[in-house]
């Protein structure tokens, strides 16, 4: 393709300009869109291709491509195993504790914030912050806060005759697990919520307000159903980062105490990289990628079909 | 209006303000936890977790800045992170000019394919990245990462500046060209230009992005001399596992550039994030 601009016909074309000269054009085209192309193909979407392609085989990783094909026995494994179970279960628990307390959670605090209130630019700026933090750093910090003989918690908790093992004890990691993930991500659902609010027209709720709606009532019958579309978007973002959870998990229990804690991440990580079972742990990269797909397009289809129509607001115009 | 009168007094934010400062406690507790524990010793800490130090001890702080993993770690991070953005936003640059101001069969079907990338948990390609980087001989390779990072950051970067040079208006274009520039000068000298705002939105993002990341170096990465500040942070949390305080101060200084890059381009991460979301 790059050879077509020292090419005699380019130069003897009569348009005015490359931009309208049709070969020209498609050179341009090319030569821009190229090095996107490569490095997307490359890194993207060739890896996840041979991720399939891997999870037919029994491979270590070594040697070229595999070779040794046992079609879907890796999922049969899988799917067999008890951990692949407690992966579904750890996913399912942590979704619903983000919809049913730290979603609504970020909402109730963005509401506030969106209230004439003395400094809430810096409340804002504050609850944002967690966010910016490395899972890293998040993790080591809590894995010290949390810890069960000398962490800060047990000696807030020992104070009222309380303590709590937080990670240490299979019965207490997730909700450990998720105090930790809502102290670092509340602060960006409330952004969102935040910024979803500010495209609300404030007449609207002035209008309820002027009739004689209690705040309440404004919020349920105005506020909550134009945000719907941004809520949507939230609650999405929540569960395609919680399908491919593992920095935190990682950090904070590797999985533990014996498997309590794991993820789906975590369990490929695991078998790829300690036990060199490429094959088999690309069977539960593939899990996680049709887990991913088939959620966003049953949610898009059923659940934000409506924000793309965006019949009753400009709020799907947007988009 | 009577109504509206009775609750805009000033007594009726203070239940406001009291959530709010509880929040606030549940955010900042933890990190003045770490800040304090830095400046006492590990066992003062067991003993005294809330309190100011006795004496403040600076010996925490000062040995890892007098160590030079440290500062290593974080030019790692630093190199890493700029190149991954300068590459990624210029690539995506390239693309988004081509999807927003030209017009060809198949213009769609390439920009879907972008845009589906934001669905792909990073986590399903780990295994064959890295069976293809050592391939390539990019293990221990700074390169490794850093293209990594960027193939990886192109969709939501290619979206974000394709929407906004869509909205230069095509008269622009045309005078552009009349003035005599081709597409690139057009692309060059005045898109560019145009496009700053949108430019360091996606460039904050890509920042912050690299910055955090730990899966792909924690896989890429087994010689120390070419780790990350994630991969420093938990290898230091297993070397020192007793000496807790010290690991606070690591913390701490570890969170310094996140938290001033923070304070430095808050309106453009915040917005760059909300928009992202919402485009997503």
């Amino acid at each position: 393709m790059t050879t077509l601009t020292r090419g005699p016909e380019a130069v003897r074309l009569p348009a005015p300009s490359p931009a309208t000269r049709p070969r020209g054009r498609w050179v341009t085209i090319a030569l821009f869109l190229l090095p996107a192309l490569v490095l997307f193909v490359l890194l993207v979407v060739a890896p996840i291709l041979v991720a399939f392609y891997a999870s037919a085989f029994k491979w270590n990783g070594f040697g070229g491509l595999p070779t040794d094909f046992i079609g879907l026995d890796n999922f049969t494994r899988l799917f067999g195993t008890e951990i692949f179970g407690q992966d579904l279960w750890h996913l399912a628990v942590l979704v619903l504790l983000s919809v049913v307390i730290q979603l609504p959670f970020s909402l109730a605090i963005a509401m506030l914030l969106n209230q004439r209130i003395r400094g809430r630019a810096l409340y804002r700026v504050v609850f944002f912050a967690p966010y910016v933090l490395s899972e890293v750093i998040t993790g080591v910090l809590f894995s010290l806060i949390l810890s069960p003989q000398s962490g800060m918690a047990n000696q807030i908790l020992s104070v009222f005759g309380l303590d709590s093992e937080w990670l240490a004890n299979p019965d207490t990691v997730m909700p450990s697990l998720f105090l930790v993930m809502t102290w670092k991500y509340f602060g960006f659902h409330m952004m969102i919520y935040l910024a979803g609010r500010q495209n609300i027209p404030n007449e609207l709720v002035e209008a309820a307000q002027i009739d004689g709606a209690t705040s309440w009532k404004t919020f349920r019958h105005i506020t909550l159903p134009l945000l719907g579309p941004t809520i949507r978007i939230s609650v999405f973002l929540s569960v395609i980062y919680t399908i491919q959870l593992f920095d935190l998990v990682w950090i904070l229990t590797q999985g533990g105490p014996s498997h309590s804690s794991e993820t789906m991440a975590v369990t490929m990580m695991d078998w790829g990289f300690k036990r060199s079972q490429v094959g088999y742990a690309s069977a539960i990269s593939v899990v996680m990628f049709l887990l991913s797909l088939v959620f966003a397009l049953v949610y898009q289809r059923f659940v934000m079909r409506r924000d793309l129509e965006g019949a009753t607001t400009s709020m799907g115009e947007r988009r | 209006m009577i109504h509206r009168r009775r609750r805009t007094p000033r007594s009726s934010t203070l239940p406001l303000h009291a959530i709010a400062w509880v929040v606030g406690a549940f955010v900042l507790i933890p990190v003045v936890y770490a800040l304090i524990g830095g400046f006492k010793t590990t066992s003062e800490l067991s003993g005294n977790p809330f309190g100011l130090p006795r004496t403040w001890e600076t010996d925490n702080y000062t040995d890892v800045l007098g160590s030079g993993t440290f500062w290593l770690q974080l030019w790692n991070s630093t190199f890493i992170a700029v190149v991954t953005t300068v590459l990624t936003v210029g690539v995506s640059a390239l693309a988004g000019f081509v999807f927003a101001r030209f017009a060809f069969r198949g213009r769609e079907l390439f920009f879907t394919m972008f845009t589906a990338g934001l669905m792909f948990p990073f986590a399903v390609a780990i295994l064959p990245i890295f069976v293809l980087l050592r391939t390539f001989g990019l293990l221990d390779n700074p390169l490794g990462v850093i293209l990594t990072q960027a193939a990886f950051g192109l969709p939501l970067t290619i979206i974000i500046l394709r929407g906004f040079f869509r909205s230069i208006p095509g008269e622009v274009e045309e005078a552009a060209i009349i003035d005599g520039c081709g597409p690139f000068g057009f692309f060059w000298r005045i898109l560019l230009p145009m496009a700053r705002p949108a430019i360091a939105t996606v460039s904050v993002l890509a920042i912050v992005g690299s910055w955090n990341n730990f899966m792909l170096p924690l896989v890429v990465f087994s010689e120390e001399s070419s780790w990350t500040l994630p991969l420093g942070i938990q290898q230091f949390q297993g070397q020192y596992a007793s000496d807790t305080a010290r690991i606070l101060a690591y913390l701490v200084l570890a969170m310094v550039p996140a938290l001033g890059f923070y304070a430095i381009a808050e309106r453009h991460l915040v917005g760059g994030l909300t928009a992202g979301a919402t485009k997503g």
